[in-house]
C-alpha cells in the first residue's frame, strides 16, 4: 500500500525554485571586482515579512544565467533593505556585475544555520575572517554592537590580499568606537599602507586569549579556516567554542540537489555556520 | 466462480496470465499510464505498454560486470527478466523537468509556466530491491522540513503491481541489503509468476476495486508453497554477498586509506553508476535564455558527484581528482547516507555493477577494502 503523509504547510507546493523578486535600490563599490548590491523585495508585504539571522545567505537568481548562493551582509534590524555583497567571479555573479540600480533580481531564503549569537553571550568573541569572509560576519558586527553589554572582549582580526582588497574600511572607526578591537592586516603590503602584514592564522597567536571563555567565528577561504582552527586549538580552545562558515556549490539552499556535501551535512541546511566539533573527524580528510 | 465477488486486502489469489490484459485495460480506464519492462533495440527498457504481449516473454537477463545481454530462453515467462539500466526513478525524478519559464514584464519578469499535465503511472513489475530504492527516494524528496513538488505530483498518483524475483541476476545483492528478493510491503498488487497463473497479493483498496470482473480463484495452499519455494530458492541462488555488518563505520573511519587511490586509478569517472542507481538523486539546474533576451526558462537535469563540475565553486572544485569522487559515491551510498537518511544508500539491486565500463564492482570494492584495512 502507497502511503503518503499530507502535505503540510512546511511543504512546498508551487514551483521549485521559484524566485521572488527584488529590486536592486543600490550599488555600493567596495573593492576591485566586489560591490554591495542593496536590494528590496518588490512586494512590500515581502520585504515586511523578510527576517534573517547573521551569518545566514539567499540564493540571488538572474534570469538566463542561475543563481548563486550569496550571504548576507546587512544589518538585520535593517528591515527597509537587504545587503549582499559579491565578489563577481562565477558566471551568475560576472552577469550581476552588469547591473544597474532599478534592475531586478529574483531572491529566494534566507537558508541556513547562523552565527550562535545567544549561545555565545557572556563570553569573549574572536572573529578571525579573511577576504570576501567579513561580509557573512558583518551582521554579527552589527549584532554585538547593538548588544555590546552582553559580550566580553571582542576582537576583529581581518586580513585581505591588499589594503585596496579590504571590505567596509569607512566602517572600522565606528566599530572600534562601540569597543571592538578592530585588527587589520594585508598579505602584501604596499605605499599605501604601514600596518600589519601577514596572514590571519600567523597574527592569530599574537593575540591574548583566554580560551576558557572564548568564541571564535571564522570565515573565509578554507585554507586561512583550517589553520586558523589549528591555532585556536593549539590555544587550547575547545572545538565547541569554534564556529566556522563553509561554502560549496549550491543549487537549491534546500538540502536536496546534493552538490554541497560534506560528509553527512548539506552545507546548505545544516550549515553553513558549524561548530566545529561536528566537522573535525573529516574535516582535514583531503578533497572530502 | 462468481465475478462479482471482489478479494480482500491481504489476500492473495490467482488469475489466468491473459486476466492481466483486464486489469491493464481496467488501469487505463481509470486514468493509469502502465509503464513495464520492453525490449527496444536489444536492450530491456521501462516505457509505456498497452498488454502483457509488450513485456519480454521468453527472456532472462545475462549480467555480470560491465556487462548486460538479452537471452532467448525455452520458458514462457513474462517477468523473469531482472532490470537493465532503466528504472522506476526515471518517471518519478525525471531526468530533465522543465522548472518554469518567465517572460520579461516591464523591468521584471512574469511566471508563464503552464501546468504540466502529470500522468498517473502505473508502474508493472517493480522489484522488491526497485520498492526499497522508491522508499528511499521517497525519504528524500518528501522530508518533513521540504518536499519536493515535482516528485511528490507523480509519486501520489502511482500505481504499484511489484513483481517477486524468482531468477536474479549473477550481480543482485538483494539479500544482503535486506530488500528482497521478496516483496512486502508498499505495493498496490504484490505478483508473482508461475508457469501457468499469476498469483497476486492484493494491497490496496484500489487494486481490489479494479479486480471487479476479473476471475480470479483463492490461491490454494499448493500455489502459496509453491511461491514459497521458489522465492527461497532465489535468496539460495543469489551468491553476491555484501557484508554490511561493519558499514558504515569501515568507511567512514578509513576516508585516508590508500585504497581509494587503487579504485581511483580504475574508475573513469563516467557517471554511469549514479546514472543507473535507483536510488542516486542529485540533481542541477539548467539556465536558457530566447536570443531576444525575453524570455528565460529552468530546467531541473539529473547530475553526478562524479561530474567534474559537481563541486566546483569560486574556490575552485573540492574533488578535483577521480578518487576523491569516488570516495564521495561510496562513502554517501554506504556511510553518510545513513546519518542523513537513517538507512545505506543501496538496495542491492546490482545496475553499477553491470553498467561499469571498468567493471568495478562495488560489492567486491568493500570486501577488499575490509582487507587492506586489516593487514
Amino acid at each position: 500500500m502507497t502511503a503518503i503523509a499530507p502535505e503540510t504547510a512546511k511543504s512546498h507546493s508551487g514551483f521549485l525554485l521559484e524566485p521572488h523578486w527584488a529590486e536592486i535600490t543600490a550599488i555600493t563599490p567596495e573593492a576591485d571586482g566586489i560591490s554591495t548590491y542593496w536590494i528590496r523585495f518588490t512586494d512590500p508585504a515581502e520585504q515586511e515579512a523578510f527576517r534573517f539571522e547573521p551569518g545566514q545567505f539567499n540564493m540571488l537568481y538572474l534570469p538566463g544565467f542561475g543563481e548563486s548562493a550569496i550571504s548576507i551582509s546587512s544589518n538585520p534590524q535593517d528591515h527597509e533593505k537587504i545587503g549582499h555583497t559579491i565578489r563577481f567571479v562565477g558566471n551568475v555573479t560576472r552577469a550581476v556585475s552588469r547591473l544597474k540600480v532599478g534592475d531586478i533580481v529574483g531572491l529566494r531564503g534566507p537558508f541556513g544555520t547562523y552565527w550562535p549569537m545567544k549561545e555565545i553571550e557572556g563570553k569573549d568573541i574572536f572573529i578571525a575572517c579573511g577576504g570576501i569572509g567579513l561580509p557573512p560576519l558583518r551582521p554579527a558586527l552589527y549584532h554585538i554592537i547593538q548588544n555590546r553589554e552582553k559580550y566580553g572582549k571582542v576582537t576583529l582580526l581581518y586580513g585581505a590580499r591588499t589594503s585596496g582588497d579590504l571590505m567596509f574600511p569607512n566602517e572600522y572607526a565606528e566599530w572600534r568606537k562601540a569597543g571592538i578591537d578592530v585588527e587589520i592586516t594585508v598579505d602584501r603590503g604596499d605605499a599605501n599602507w604601514n600596518g600589519r602584514v601577514g596572514v590571519v592564522p600567523m597574527w592569530f597567536y599574537q593575540f591574548r586569549i583566554d580560551s576558557r571563555k572564548t568564541a571564535v567565528l571564522t570565515c573565509g577561504p578554507e585554507i586561512m579556516i583550517r589553520f586558523v582552527i589549528f591555532e585556536a586549538m593549539a590555544r587550547r580552545v575547545p572545538s565547541e567554542s569554534i564556529y566556522v562558515s563553509l561554502e560549496r556549490n549550491m543549487k537549491c539552499g534546500q538540502g536536496s540537489c546534493g552538490h554541497c556535501q560534506m560528509g553527512p551535512y548539506f552545507i546548505c541546511k545544516d550549515g553553513p555556520v558549524f561548530r566545529f566539533d561536528e566537522l573535525q573527524s573529516f574535516f582535514n580528510v583531503e578533497e572530502f | 466462480m462468481p465475478s462479482d465477488r471482489l478479494p480482500d486486502i491481504g489476500s492473495t489469489i490467482t488469475i489466468e496470465k491473459p486476466a492481466f490484459n483486464l486489469l491493464l485495460s481496467r488501469l487505463k480506464e481509470e486514468g493509469y499510464l502502465p509503464i513495464g519492462p520492453r525490449i527496444k533495440n536489444d536492450s530491456l527498457i521501462y516505457e509505456e505498454i498497452e498488454s502483457l504481449e509488450d513485456l519480454p516473454r521468453g527472456y532472462s537477463t545475462e549480467q555480470k560486470p560491465g556487462s548486460f545481454r538479452l537471452v532467448r530462453e525455452k520458458h514462457a515467462r513474462y517477468f523473469d527478466i531482472i532490470p537493465g539500466s532503466h528504472s522506476w526513478k526515471q518517471f518519478l525524478f525525471p531526468s530533465r523537468v522543465e522548472l518554469f519559464t518567465l517572460r520579461k514584464n516591464g523591468k521584471g519578469w512574469e511566471n508563464t509556466t503552464q501546468p504540466a499535465e502529470i500522468p498517473s503511472y502505473a508502474f508493472i513489475g517493480v522489484r522488491a530491491c526497485e520498492l526499497a530504492a522508491i522508499q528511499i527516494q521517497d525519504n528524500i524528496f518528501m522530508r518533513s522540513d521540504f518536499t519536493d513538488p515535482i516528485y511528490r505530483a507523480r509519486r501520489q498518483r502511482v500505481f504499484i503491481v511489484s513483481v517477486n524475483c524468482t531468477h536474479p541476476a549473477e550481480t543482485c545483492f538483494c539479500t544482503s541489503m535486506g530488500t528482497g528478493p521478496r516483496v512486502k510491503e508498499l505495493f498496490d498488487l504484490s505478483l508473482t509468476e508461475l508457469d501457468d497463473v499469476f498469483v497476486l497479493t492484493v494491497g490496496s483498496q484500489l487494486a481490489r476495486r479494479l479486480m471487479t470482473g476479473i476471475p480470479f480463484d483463492d490461491a490454494s495452499g499448493y500455489i502459496l508453497t509453491n511461491v514459497e519455494h521458489r522465492l527461497n530458492h532465489a535468496e539460495q541462488q543469489m551468491r553476491r554477498r555484501l557484508d554490511t555488518s561493519d558499514l558504515p563505520e569501515l568507511i567512514l573511519e578509513h576516508l585516508d586509506h590508500p585504497y581509494w587511490n587503487e579504485i581511483g586509478k580504475r574508475c573513469l569517472s563516467c557517471a554511469s553508476c549514479t546514472q543507473v542507481c535507483p536510488t542516486c538523486f542529485c540533481w542541477d539546474t539548467q539556465d536558457e535564455m530566447s536570443l531576444d533576451g525575453k524570455t528565460a526558462k529552468r530546467t531541473r537535469v539529473w547530475d553526478s558527484c562524479f561530474n567534474p563540475g559537481y563541486s566546483h565553486q569560486a574556490g575552485g572544485n573540492t574533488r578535483p581528482t577521480i578518487y576523491s569522487r569516488y570516495r564521495q559515491w561510496m562513502s554517501h551510498k554506504f556511510g553518510t547516507w545513513k546519518q542523513q537518511y537513517g538507512t545505506l544508500g543501496c538496495v542491492g539491486c546490482g545496475r553499477c555493477i553491470t553498467w561499469c565500463p571498468a567493471e568495478i564492482d562495488i560489492t567486491e570494492e568493500i570486501a577488499a577494502l575490509r582487507n587492506e584495512v586489516k593487514r
